[in-house]
């Protein structure tokens, strides 16, 4: 999911590192000091948590989980998502350095936007039907992060037009799979910590 | 504060950057983050190939410089590079121009090739200068200079939490792991695997929030106010200074290169 320095064209470099500042300051006033250790630990799980290979067919896949933070953290997924991102691409070489604003707003807006849609439902009726809301929660994130990487692609240059279609594409299994595994760990949250989609400590 | 990041063959200090003695080591982390951006931000004004390979030079040179082990950094590189591959590869096909070679009815173009080597070489000479300049520093000390350079405190914090709780959680999910492997656990492509992630997944999330709520506790018994004490002071040296400007000199040059 990664977009690399040099593929993209000028102006939406620019965009995406003004609409992730943007986006970091919402999450960051939505983090309150009680917040911080909450939100730092759940980063560093996410952060673990996409080391995880799942295997698929002959291949596997890694997780992203983003639906995920979106969920559990709201707003504050941005800055978290984002800490991560800094710290893939500075100690680990993933992605770039002039490509971290428009990766962070690919992979945490739709946490946010899943975040803010789906939220409420988590922790509302059973703990299964809280389960499925968070499976198409997971769904709808990759699903969109995948298409604003095809559109960061396909809008600094039609020659990315291919590539833009074939990610999309290629990532409609990781759809399913972090549909069912977002799914499951919601319903495992809800039946060991029923009230976690409850605290608003965490909205 | 190396010992923050705990063992040395886990993620983060895996490469075992920290406390190498190389020349850029002993240089000003706040002006190694600035030069880092600013040398970013002249690779990817490049366009002709002379001044992106002689960009890429320059990572190379500063790598040799910090002492940093070059196997391991190239090979986070080309771990990258294989990251990449698949779009550089359709480039040659969709950019249109004087042809190749033709791959099943679809033709392969000069200018595509170009187009695919300069991303290829702009983004080795970025990641490479980013990993030598600012990757070789402790997390921690990151963490600092990002705040001496005017990052949001909270920014800050959430990025030293994170630094600090990545090699915990890693270690826990490796336990959670050992675990389910005793119990005879082998992931494949089946509904019992899919299962079985999610719940290990939930189980990590559910640990890492009451961890959070006990340290909350643990920093708030100190007196945690939200504010950060620095335990070093930064000092721009002359040397921070020559290389500063070393560094910049060499972007003009590379700058002038591409338009000649």
């Amino acid at each position: 999911m990664h977009i690399v320095d040099g593929a993209l064209s000028n102006p939406v470099v620019i965009g995406g590192a003004i609409a992730s500042v943007g986006g970091i300051a919402l999450g960051l006033r939505a983090l309150d000091l009680d917040r911080i250790p909450t939100a730092g630990m759940l980063s560093a799980s996410f952060f673990v948590a996409s080391l995880i290979h799942v295997p698929i067919g002959p291949s596997s896949v890694h997780l992203i989980l983003n639906g995920l933070a979106g969920l559990m953290l709201g707003w504050a997924a941005f800055p978290a998502l984002f800490v991560g991102l800094l710290l893939q691409a500075v100690f680990f070489g993933f992605g770039g350095l002039t490509v971290l604003g428009v990766n962070a707003v690919n992979i945490a807006f739709p946490a946010v936007l899943a975040g803010l849609l789906i939220r409420p439902m988590i922790g509302r009726g059973t703990a299964v039907s809280g389960a499925i809301w968070g499976g198409i929660g997971g769904a709808l994130a990759i699903a969109l992060t995948t298409f604003m990487v095809a559109i960061s692609l396909a809008s600094s240059g039609d020659a990315f037009v291919p590539a833009a279609k074939l990610v999309f594409v290629a990532h409609i299994p990781v759809m399913v799979i972090e549909a069912l595994l977002t799914g499951f760990a919601v319903l495992l949250a809800r039946k060991v910590k029923p009230d976690l989609f409850f605290q608003s400590a965490l909205a | 504060m190396a010992h923050l990041l705990g063992h040395r063959n886990t993620a983060l200090t895996e490469a075992g950057l920290f406390g190498r003695t190389g020349l850029i080591a002993t240089l000003d982390p706040r002006m190694r983050i600035v030069m880092a951006c600013l040398f970013a931000a002249t690779v990817i004004a490049l366009s002709s190939l002379t001044a992106l390979t002689a960009s890429l030079a320059v990572s190379v040179v500063l790598l040799a410089l910090s002492r940093l082990p070059w196997r391991q950094t190239l090979r986070r590189m080309a771990m990258m590079d294989g990251f990449i591959l698949f779009t550089l590869f359709l480039l040659p096909f969709s950019v249109p121009g004087d042809e190749i070679f033709t791959l099943w009815g679809f033709a392969a173009s000069w200018q595509g090739l170009w187009k695919a080597i300069e991303i290829a070489l702009t983004a080795n000479a970025v990641i490479l200068s980013l990993m030598v300049l600012v990757g070789s520093m402790e997390p921690v000390t990151l963490g600092h200079a990002l705040l001496r350079l005017r990052c949001p405190e909270k920014l800050v914090h959430l990025l030293m939490f994170t630094v600090r709780y990545i090699d915990v959680l890693r270690e826990e999910y490796l336990r959670l792991r050992a675990a389910m492997k005793v119990r005879g656990f082998r992931p494949g492509t089946n509904w019992h695997t899919y299962r079985s992630f999610g719940y290990l997944v939930g189980m990590m999330l559910v640990r890492a929030i009451e961890r959070s709520e006990r340290v909350l506790g643990a920093m708030k018994c100190r007196g945690f106010s939200g504010r950060i004490f620095l335990l070093q002071e930064f000092t721009l040296s002359p040397r921070d200074i020559v290389f500063a400007a070393g560094l910049s000199a060499v972007s003009s040059g590379l700058l002038i290169l591409d338009l000649a």
